[in-house]
């Protein structure tokens, strides 16, 4: 077998696409290991599962600065 | 799995003709799906299209595997869905989104509009445990049978759509491992609250948006005419799923049902990347191979948007109304 390819792709406005990953290392040094064959690692930087993406990019600016506090969450 | 409870003429005729008359007379008569109203909610000409759907899924307990294709289904099922596509197409589409010249660029517009809903904030901050499980039971209908409609679409496929959608499911039913497998993350979730996982328990006390908002997935993944819709829908689907589910889940963690939880937690992580998939390398690839097709994916965008909305906001109208009115307890669920 010959061995795994590992590609990244950028999504517009969103998260880089990496295929073929085992692990990744945040930026606090953590190593985070992962089983799927295509993950999403943030790059804007607000997602609360870091290095993954969880759609913050997406989510409206100001309701995510206000993440617990405010009352538009309610 | 056994065969739902009927509730009209529709779901009487399908039943009938599964668990007596397998090679009696057409079940289910023309005359009785012109009487149908509104398609995208009547509860029995929903429920007796799910029950033939079910058929090319997992059928029923004592109900000959045949009658899958049996012809005489098949001519009632060719009815129903008729009138179902039909009600589909004639739903009010994102001016802006279709004037776009890109599917890509389509179908982000229409998705990103979509903040978390009133919904997804209710589950997360006021729903009781009661309220929760009502939602749980609702949505058993889809998340039993999750991406189950869609690998019925990889056939219909070529190229770069087939090969992205392949990669969607291996990571809905697992990647490679069975204890992952997305629909048993959710019966899991229904079993920890010692709740059945026969879908059919579910579906026969579905109301007909809830229904209509399942049975539009078989419709676009069982004709392959459809799959642009098909792969339309899911694109739409995955994209308004991670940010609602982050509140989902948080709501389950408060309410202390953490199996639950896990199923929407997984999805805030996923379904990030699913979004996509599904929007790049699924439907912006299959659209550069058949343009034709780009209409159909905006048409299956809009379904999946307008008919879980709709069912979403009757469930939550429901527990708001029962909240001003607690004594009045007859209050429907959801329709
Ligand atoms: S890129 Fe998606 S949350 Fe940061
Ligand atoms: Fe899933
Ligand atoms: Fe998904």
């Amino acid at each position: 077998m010959s061995p795994r390819r590992v590609s990244v792709v950028e999504c517009p406005g969103g998260p880089l696409l990496v295929r073929g990953a085992d692990e990744v290392v945040g930026i606090d040094g953590v190593p985070t290991q992962t089983e799927r064959a295509v993950v999403a690692l943030c790059r804007c930087g607000r997602s609360d599962r870091l290095p993954w993406c969880d759609d913050s990019h997406r989510a409206r600016r100001r309701s995510k600065r206000n993440k617990g506090s405010s009352k538009d969450e309610d | 799995m056994r065969v739902p409870e009927p509730c009209g003429p529709l779901s009487e005729g399908v039943v009938r003709a599964l668990t007596h008359e397998p090679s009696g007379p057409r079940p289910v008569l023309e005359r009785a799906v012109g009487d149908v109203l509104d398609p995208l909610t009547d509860r029995d000409l929903q429920l007796a299209l799910w029950t033939l759907y079910e058929l090319h899924y997992r059928g029923f307990d004592g109900v000959d595997p045949d009658a899958e294709w049996d012809p005489l289904l098949l001519v009632s099922r060719a009815a129903m869905e008729r009138v179902f596509e039909h009600a589909v197409r004639a739903l009010p589409t994102d001016a802006d989104a279709s004037a776009e010249q890109d599917v890509v660029m389509a179908l982000t517009r229409m998705t990103v509009r979509e903040g978390p809903s009133d919904l997804a904030r209710f589950l997360e901050r006021h729903a009781t445990r009661d309220e929760f499980v009502e939602y749980l039971s609702l949505r058993a209908v889809h998340h039993l049978r999750e991406s189950d409609p869609h690998s019925f679409v990889l056939p219909r496929l070529d190229g770069a759509a087939k090969v992205a959608l392949a990669e969607l499911q291996y990571d809905e039913y697992g990647s490679g491992r069975p204890d992952r497998l997305h629909q048993d993350l959710f019966a899991r979730g229904l079993r920890s609250l010692d709740l059945s996982t026969d879908v059919s328990a579910y579906a026969e006390k579905a109301d007909g948006a809830t229904l209509a908002s399942v049975n539009v997935m078989s419709l676009f993944c069982l004709n392959r005419r459809l799959r642009g819709a098909a792969l339309g829908h899911l694109a739409a689907f995955e994209a308004t799923s991670a940010l609602p589910c982050d509140r989902i889940a948080k709501g389950a963690q408060r309410l202390g049902l953490p199996e639950v939880a896990d199923y929407y937690e997984e999805h805030v992580v996923a379904d990030a990347v699913h979004e996509q998939l599904a929007i790049r390398s699924i439907c912006g690839t299959l659209v550069e191979a058949e343009p034709a097709l780009a209409a159909d994916v905006l048409l299956g965008a809009t379904a999946c948007l307008t008919l879980d909305g709709r069912a979403g906001q009757q469930a939550l109208d429901g527990w708001r109304e029962r909240r001003r009115h607690p004594r009045r307890t007859t209050v429907r669920a959801a329709g």
